[in-house]
């Protein structure tokens, strides 16, 4: 089974000998000796859980341990090829200075410091949506646990968004569920469906490349992964007979239960068509599949030709054989779209069709935790109750939110015009999300000194570009990729004055790595 | 759109499919989980205060929340100061307005510049800002004494009971006969329960002594690790001091015996004392386990390996939804630690509003602040009210004959005894209920009154508790109090 899920696992997150062996400089320095005649610890790497233990997350991983560390040494005044280190490793906004919404700022302000209820300087329409939320709280007060499904009244606003998102089909707050980010949602419900041993252990898909929550979650929870590939030439498309392929394999060694998908994708930033969707539901219907749809990019959509289908609208104008059966949990949360509170850890699923029973596992799993955050609940209401027109703060808001997503889509664009003049680079068209995975080829002696330091070849491509100049992106072997294939993952986020400076030294560095490696 | 041609049909008789997710199919670990607090009881209230906000007619008029350590939800008031920095951080353009102190601008300032963009809407770092984290290492020195505290060693996290499952997670391992074994006190919190169930890993009660206002007894951790190694692999020791539910607050030489005793078992200490701020009894001292352990010198200092836990949802502060906390590491593996980052890292960080809070809690207005007075007034009068709902509690309770309840050193909790009669058991037993909740249900079918049966703790066999929250505003209290032992009288009558 260990066997099997390893290969599963391959070509996806290759574990190389220097991923979780790096050594923080400065922490952990050697005991002095009358110390070291101790005996052994309890816990050590060989006696920890080998499921935590082969869990990996590039995101934050070792290229960003790398980064910290120079930015310690840049802090120190050691002199380096750059003054600052760029993170656009992570899908945060606001850490590259993009500007809250100011409603949003202004509701949470007043529900949590209520006296602010009597100051002139704040819009009614704030002031009413806050009331709305406190008195839904216990003892009015965002410092009370809410229930461990969420407030109620934000669950009702969330179905009443969803309602509106897609054109009337109804929702029901009995099936949304407020968390502590998307992340929570996704880990908790993968945790209920993974179970069985041996050959009938869970198969989780995942696109790959992925977002690596899912490998993580998958890795931790001892279920096995089951890699299906988006088409990198057809703009990272989702095929079916793909998902075909990938299901047929897995089914010799474990019990495929679970479908993940990403839309808009992370990394890939395609947005998936209307009938692609529908193939894939009817896929998941016809092979049984629960399937997971990771929405979260919903708001983040800039090719003109594009546009956001939920899953659950699609299944329910599917007819009733589908929208009946196919069981369903949607993703949505405040971190990314035009409000960027990633700190705020707000979030929510939706879900479709689950057995009664389930629901109520479901809720004595969450209650163990007590709530999600109820400030990211709050935070949340905001963003599916935004201010409409004819409200006093719609059009401040209205312009901010605009100006937010049109600059991304300006960056989007300027990311991949640019990344495609670079010979060697070939960036597909973002057409959603904050991110560009461009593919880059690697010459032979570069994958050669990659393999002679023990790492993923694009890993060491990117550890060089953020040594030579404090560029931090991920590489693409953190995400999964077809095998000999090389990419990164780079942010969009940075202002578009930087942001072009960036890509002018990605673009001056990929020339010069591909001379020295010639 | 239509069925597609060809598409298998597996459409049962009545048009719907057997479904994918199934209790069969699900999660059987997830399926044992349970936690009492927020469990059948409170789903029980919820339909009853439904069924009142409906009009049914009952023999109470509100629904009695007794059952969670919520402070705010019963009333009590925020600190002030806490919620002014708070939103000065969420809105900065109230830095410029005149209704905010200086020292709270100066506050919220200071920790803007330590978010990424300056704002409370990025995400931190996994372990949290490096700024609180320096102040949380501050605190604990100062509370130790002086002890130094690293903030490489501190961790915040969403609310103490994520730090609490993270290190679970790390310290689970084996299989059957080498299967981990976690050591918690009975009565215990149930998130150790469910957090072991979900786990998989191996639950080994160790019984506090009612008869010594639940003191822990070295005796019965030897007795309980002993029987343990038959079938498993006890690699942990948890302790909760202030307890929950039971509200005693360990002595030092208790702290100091617990330490020599997972030293020579080889056990990992997991210190929960989030109740650090809530101590009551004259008599009573909160120790840290940290400061003790360093304390004890070598080899306790330097090789017992140990994390504590704290929260701001208790103490004076009751910031319970805000997910605030941490965790304190000590002589911890450098490798199995980075590995805690990285499992950490997975759920990208805590919720900055949380930490936010957590570093006012850690470093409160000083006296030269112009918040102080205001700070401390509030502050003690928290305290001091429950401290006297506590002692009141105790008071009442003990009055009642057939109840009977132990001093309420610490905590939030009166976790008193009830004696029931035989008859009321068998009934409980035909219904299939645990005795002490079938006496739980009839109290709030009566009286509107929400408490947790013992059972949802853990209890000696053939006893029974129930757990119930001092929170309630005082008056309030009284009158509960009062109801309760009225209906353990009726209900004692009737079944007699």
């Amino acid at each position: 089974m260990q066997r099997a899920a390893a290969l599963a696992r391959k070509g996806c997150c290759p574990r190389t000998a220097g991923a979780w062996g790096r050594r923080w400089s400065s922490a952990a320095a050697e005991a002095p000796a009358v110390l070291r005649a101790r005996r052994g610890r309890i816990l050590t790497p060989e006696s920890m859980n080998p499921q935590v233990r082969a869990v990996e997350y590039a995101v934050r991983g070792p290229i960003v341990l790398k980064a910290v560390e120079i930015e310690l040494e840049l802090q120190r005044g050691i002199k380096k090829p750059f003054t600052e280190v760029i993170r656009a490793n992570i899908g945060d906004a606001q850490a590259m200075g993009q500007q809250p919404i100011t409603f949003l700022r202004q509701v949470m302000a007043l529900c949590t410091y209520p006296n602010l209820l009597d100051s002139p300087s704040f819009p009614e329409d704030a002031k009413k949506r806050a009331r709305r939320i406190l008195q839904a709280c216990g003892g009015n007060s965002l410092g009370s646990y809410s229930a461990s499904q969420g407030v109620n009244c934000i669950r009702e606003d969330v179905a009443a968004y969803i309602t509106r998102r897609d054109g009337g089909m109804p929702a029901d707050p009995d099936n949304i569920y407020l968390t502590t980010g998307a992340s929570d949602g996704i880990s908790t419900i993968l945790k209920i469906l993974v179970s069985g041993g041996g050959k009938s252990r869970t198969g989780v898909m995942i696109p790959i490349p992925q977002y690596p929550l899912y490998s993580a979650v998958i890795s931790e929870l001892d279920a096995i992964q089951v890699n299906y590939y988006l088409d990198e030439e057809n703009c990272w498309a989702l095929n079916v007979h793909e998902l075909r392929r990938a299901v047929r394999e897995a089914k010799n060694h474990c019990d495929p239960k679970v479908l993940c998908i990403i839309n808009p994708g992370n990394p890939t930033g395609q947005v998936q068509s209307r009938k692609c969707i529908e193939d894939v539901i009817h896929f998941a219907w016809e092979e049984k599949l629960f399937l997971l749809a990771d929405e979260v990019y919903q708001d983040n959509v800039y090719s003109p030709d594009c546009r956001f289908h939920s899953f659950k609208k699609v299944l329910y104008e599917m007819g009733p054989e589908y929208s009946n059966n196919v069981e369903l949990a949607s993703f949505h949360s405040t971190s990314k779209g035009y409000m960027g509170e990633c700190g705020y850890r707000g979030g929510y699923m939706e879900v479709i069709n689950l057995h009664p029973e389930i629901k109520g596992q479901l809720v004595k799993l969450l209650s163990v935790r007590l709530c999600p955050p109820v400030s990211g609940q709050a935070a949340m209401d905001i963003v599916v109750n935004p201010p409409v027109a004819g409200e006093e703060s719609f059009e401040q808001f209205h312009k901010e939110k605009e100006s937010v997503l049109g600059n991304l889509a300006t960056k989007a664009k300027l990311t991949e015009n640019l990344f495609n003049e670079v010979p060697g680079i070939h960036c597909n068209p973002l057409q959603g999300a904050m991110y560009a995975f461009p593919r880059i080829f690697i010459p032979t002696k570069a994958v050669e000194a990659a393999q002679a330091h023990k790492m993923a070849p694009d890993m060491f491509y990117c550890m060089k570009l953020l040594e030579e100049t404090g560029i931090c992106v991920v590489p693409g072997s953190g995400f999964g990729q077809r095998e000999g294939t090389y990419h990164f993952r780079m942010t969009i986020l940075p202002p578009v004055e930087k942001l072009k400076t960036v890509l002018q030294k990605v673009k001056d560095f990929h020339i010069k790595f591909l001379d020295k490696y010639a | 759109m239509a069925l597609r041609a060809g598409a298998q049909s597996q459409t049962a008789r009545n048009g719907i499919k057997e479904k994918v997710l199934t209790l069969d199919t699900m999660n059987p670990c997830v399926q044992r989980v349970e936690y009492a607090v927020r469990g059948p009881i409170v789903l029980r209230a919820l339909e009853l205060e439904q069924e009142l906000r409906q009009g049914v007619k009952k023999p109470f008029t509100e629904v009695i929340r007794a059952n969670i350590g919520d402070a705010q939800a019963m009333g009590q008031k925020p600190i002030t100061f806490l919620r002014q920095v708070l939103a000065l951080c969420i809105y900065p353009d109230l830095l410029s307005s005149l209704d905010f102190p200086e020292d709270a601008k100066r506050r919220a300032q200071r920790i803007l510049q330590a978010c990424g963009g300056h704002s409370l809407g990025a995400y931190s770092i996994s372990s949290g800002i490096q700024l609180i984290r320096e102040d949380v290492a501050q605190y604990i020195e100062r509370r130790d004494g002086g002890i130094p505290a690293d903030p490489n060693n501190i961790f915040l996290s969403t609310g103490a009971s994520s730090a609490i499952v993270t290190v679970l997670k790390l310290l689970v391992a084996g299989e059957g006969r080498t299967r981990t074994g976690v050591l918690i006190p009975i009565p215990q919190y149930p998130l150790y329960s469910a957090t072991l169930a979900e786990l998989n890993a191996v639950q080994v009660d160790y019984y506090l002594d009612e008869e010594n206002v639940w003191a822990l007894n070295v005796a019965e951790l030897q007795r309980a690790l002993h029987q343990a190694r038959d079938h498993c692999r006890p690699r942990v020791l948890c302790v909760i001091n202030p307890g929950n539910p039971t509200g005693q607050v360990q002595t030092r030489e208790c702290i100091e015996a617990v330490i020599r005793f997972a030293f020579e078992e080889r056990l990992f200490l997991m210190a929960d004392e989030v109740y650090q701020d809530n101590v009551y009894a004259q008599g009573s001292r909160f120790h840290s386990f940290k400061k003790v352990l360093t304390e004890m010198g070598p080899p306790y200092a330097e090789q017992q390996e140990l994390a504590s836990f704290h929260s701001v949802s208790k103490g004076y502060m009751g910031e319970c939804g805000f997910r605030g906390g941490y965790v304190e590491v000590v002589n911890m593996d450098p490798e199995v630690q980075r590995q805690m980052l990285k499992l950490m890292s997975v759920r990208l960080c805590p919720p900055v509003p949380g930490q936010a809070l957590l570093d006012m809690v850690v470093s409160p207005p000083a006296p030269s602040d112009p918040s102080f007075v205001q700070f401390q007034a509030e502050r003690q009068e928290v305290l001091a009210e429950l401290a006297a709902k506590a002692k009141l509690t105790e008071q009442v309770f003990n009055e009642v004959p057939g109840i009977h309840c132990n001093p309420v050193q610490g905590a939030m909790y009166s976790f008193p005894r009830v004696q029931l009669p035989p008859r009321a058991v068998h009934r409980a037993q035909e219904l299939g209920l645990a005795p002490d909740m079938f006496f739980c249900m009839c109290l709030l079918e009566e009286t509107g009154i929400c408490v947790v049966p013992g059972s949802g703790f853990g209890q000696q066999e053939g006893t029974y508790h129930f757990r119930m929250t001092i929170l309630p505003p005082m008056e309030k209290l009284r009158v509960l109090l009062e109801k309760l032992s009225h209906f353990h009288a009726k209900f004692t009558r009737e079944y007699s």
